[in-house]
């Protein structure tokens, strides 16, 4: 008789392994240089310096440091500015050129996957006008949204596989004098904070190694196109995609882990705005109920606009209802730029967030009485003329 | 609410026009890359958030369009689509499917073909395409509004209260804004009308919403003709 250990290997003696051969997309970078030399398009590169990381299958990917076009987010800047705030914070404090775009319009991917009022060669075009828009300048773009990553990545699927589509956007950019150009790597902000972990880690000032903290990823930064996300071998092995938890780890935090950690946040896109009741009930339900009986976190970080939105904003009425939730939800960028000693309400905006944060600031050392009033000296100064505006300089006062 | 999949609440419909509509999504340059076949695992339906809280399946939406039952087809469109989270979780399918891109496809022949159940979907939306179409950034500071998110928490009155001073509390000069997410240049706003005029977006919106089509017509008409583009969105 066969030893049944001989047919079965058990899993704890199983070893994973990337294998670029697994990737369910041929490596895209050969064939935008193809397209390239075919004179279909012009192939921005990635800009020195860069970091090299390996994407979910162990292909390389750069990641800019600087000169970078900041591709901003509709729901970031709308409703969570603290959010890019702190993105652009981290790249003064590490005194690296960054350009803050006004030539630039939403991916319109949020819109398209909540009404699907547009179609593919609409999208596409938005997408090249921005990307040509950056070219233009001479920066590199990096997208703060995970939506438009996400989407972006569609979009040059698409447009690698489909002549008619690049025939199709190249006309409109034409009509609107621009040149069709695509990135060489299409890079999400969080992969940026990866990529700098050590440099922040290095300029840390406020102590994180005694707080306990959950992650959640966002769907279209590690499922949408997934093969071009980024994962290291020391962050689970590299079956997880590595970015937040690998920055929350260099700065000292304990990442603990749940049983949901691959669900969706509950966004919905067009559930968020118009059909509530869907996002808040799993996000409570499936997300922050979870991490709180399993992980008891002091803090959720998150790296997408949406997720931070339904997670953050769902707490409120579910308290009502007696629900295991005051769970502080913040994004990666804004709790790096914590972590380096940014003011919590001049550069991380946490007065725009609904779940009670101050216990959690308060555990970190933040005098939050003395910090919310320094944001109210500058606001009153505001309203009575005596300032226009809070500038950078007025934030690190 | 339970979903019929009988069909009986689309007897009326001609087969003719569920195949018309099936043959729309079918053609769509990624439709191929959608879908593959269905090993009917479940995989799809096990990541799916949506199917926790609807009766919503995505494993149906792949079997359905891989057996080409156009009949199924037409009341998923109408009874189902909408329910999808867009969120791809079920991307992980192991036969490369894409469940949600499929859905991605219908919904947008749902609203081409300006059907009823596509309009109940977004109504109360409208406001959201005006502000993408028209001002190049879709969640603006000035939708925080008590009335809009009560469920929020009593910040988004905190917001809106303080609106303009607390957008100049900011320090990136872009976001000094409260009437779009940053400040869009006009030459940029203008290139995006541009865009959807010659992507055929603007018959989109007429067929699922007439009076939203006039306002976003006048508005980008206005600002192309004094930009020097004689464009007309008739």
């Amino acid at each position: 008789m066969i030893p049944h250990s001989a047919l079965f290997n058990r899993a704890k003696d199983r070893e994973f392994k990337v294998d670029p051969k697994q990737a369910p997309t041929e490596d895209y970078h050969d064939i935008l240089f193809q397209l390239e030399k075919e004179g279909e398009w012009e192939v921005q590169r990635v800009p020195e310096p860069y970091v090299e990381v390996d994407n979910k299958y162990g292909r390389k990917k750069k990641i800019p440091i600087e000169r970078t076009w900041h591709h901003k987010s509709c729901g970031q800047c709308g409703h969570i500015p603290g959010y890019s705030t702190s993105v652009f914070w981290l790249n003064r404090q590490l005194g690296l050129d960054y350009h803050d775009p006004t030539d630039q319009t939403s991916c319109t991917a949020w819109n398209y996957y909540a009404s699907a009022t547009s179609n593919a060669a609409a999208q596409a075009a938005v997408a090249m006008r921005n990307f040509a828009a950056a070219a233009e300048t001479g920066y590199f773009p990096i997208i703060h949204c995970a939506t438009s990553f996400g989407h972006y990545k569609e979009t040059r699927q698409q447009l690698i596989h489909s002549p008619e589509l690049r025939r199709q956007v190249k006309k409109i950019l034409e009509k609107l004098g621009k040149k069709l150009v695509i990135p060489e790597e299409i890079v999400h902000y969080s992969e940026w904070v990866h990529a700098v972990r050590d440099k922040i880690a290095a300029r840390q000032t406020v102590d994180m190694s005694h707080v306990r903290a959950t992650i959640h990823p966002a769907c279209h930064y590690h499922k949408l196109i997934g093969e071009d996300a980024v994962y290291a071998p020391e962050v689970y092995g590299a079956q997880r995609s590595a970015i937040i938890t690998s920055t929350l780890q260099a700065l000292g935090m304990d990442v603990r882990d749940y049983s949901t950690w691959f669900d969706c946040c509950g966004f919905g896109f067009r559930h968020i705005l118009v059909s509530r009741d869907f996002s808040r009930s799993f996000a409570v339900q499936r997300k922050i109920e979870v991490m709180k009986e399993e992980a008891d976190p002091d803090i959720l970080v998150t790296h997408d606009t949406g997720c931070v939105t339904t997670l953050d904003q769902s707490q409120f009425a579910a308290k009502a209802h007696d629900k295991n939730v005051g769970l502080p939800v913040m994004s990666d960028s804004q709790i790096a730029a914590l972590a380096m000693g940014a003011h919590p309400y001049k550069v991380l905006q946490l007065h725009w967030h609904s779940t009670p944060n101050k216990d959690f600031l308060r555990k970190v050392g933040i005098d939050v009485e003395a910090r919310w009033a320094e944001f109210e000296a500058a606001v009153a100064k505001i309203k009575s003329g005596e300032k226009s505006y809070l500038t950078w300089e007025d934030a690190d006062a | 609410m339970p979903l019929d999949l009988t069909g009986r609440q689309y007897a009326d419909v001609p087969y003719e026009e569920k195949e018309r509509l099936f043959e729309e999504v079918k053609k769509d340059l990624r439709y191929e890359e959608y879908l593959y076949g269905c090993y009917e695992c479940g995989i799809c339906v096990a990541a799916c958030p949506s199917a926790r809280f609807y009766d919503f399946s995505p494993r149906k939406i792949a079997q359905c369009v891989a057996r080409e039952d156009a009949d199924l087809f037409y009341t998923l469109l109408n009874d189902s689509v909408w329910d999808c989270s867009q969120c791809f979780s079920c991307d992980r399918c192991p036969r490369k499917n894409s469940p949600g891109g499929v859905i991605t496809l219908m919904r947008e022949v749902a609203v081409k073909n300006g059907l009823a159940s596509a309009q109940e979907a977004l109504e109360g939306y409208g406001r959201v395409v005006y502000k993408i179409m028209a001002t190049g950034t879709q969640v603006s500071p000035d939708m925080l509004q008590a009335n809009a998110f009560p469920d929020w928490g009593p910040h988004v009155n905190d917001i809106s209260d303080n609106l303009d001073e607390w957008r100049r509390a900011i320090p990136p000069e872009t976001l000094h804004t409260t009437e779009t997410s940053w400040k869009v240049d006009d030459k940029t706003i203008t290139e995006l009308y541009l865009i959807w005029h010659m992507t055929g977006v603007m018959d989109m919106i007429r067929e699922i919403d007439e009076g939203l089509f006039m306002i976003l017509q006048d508005v980008m008409e206005e600002k192309l003709e004094d930009e020097g583009y004689d464009v007309s969105f008739d």
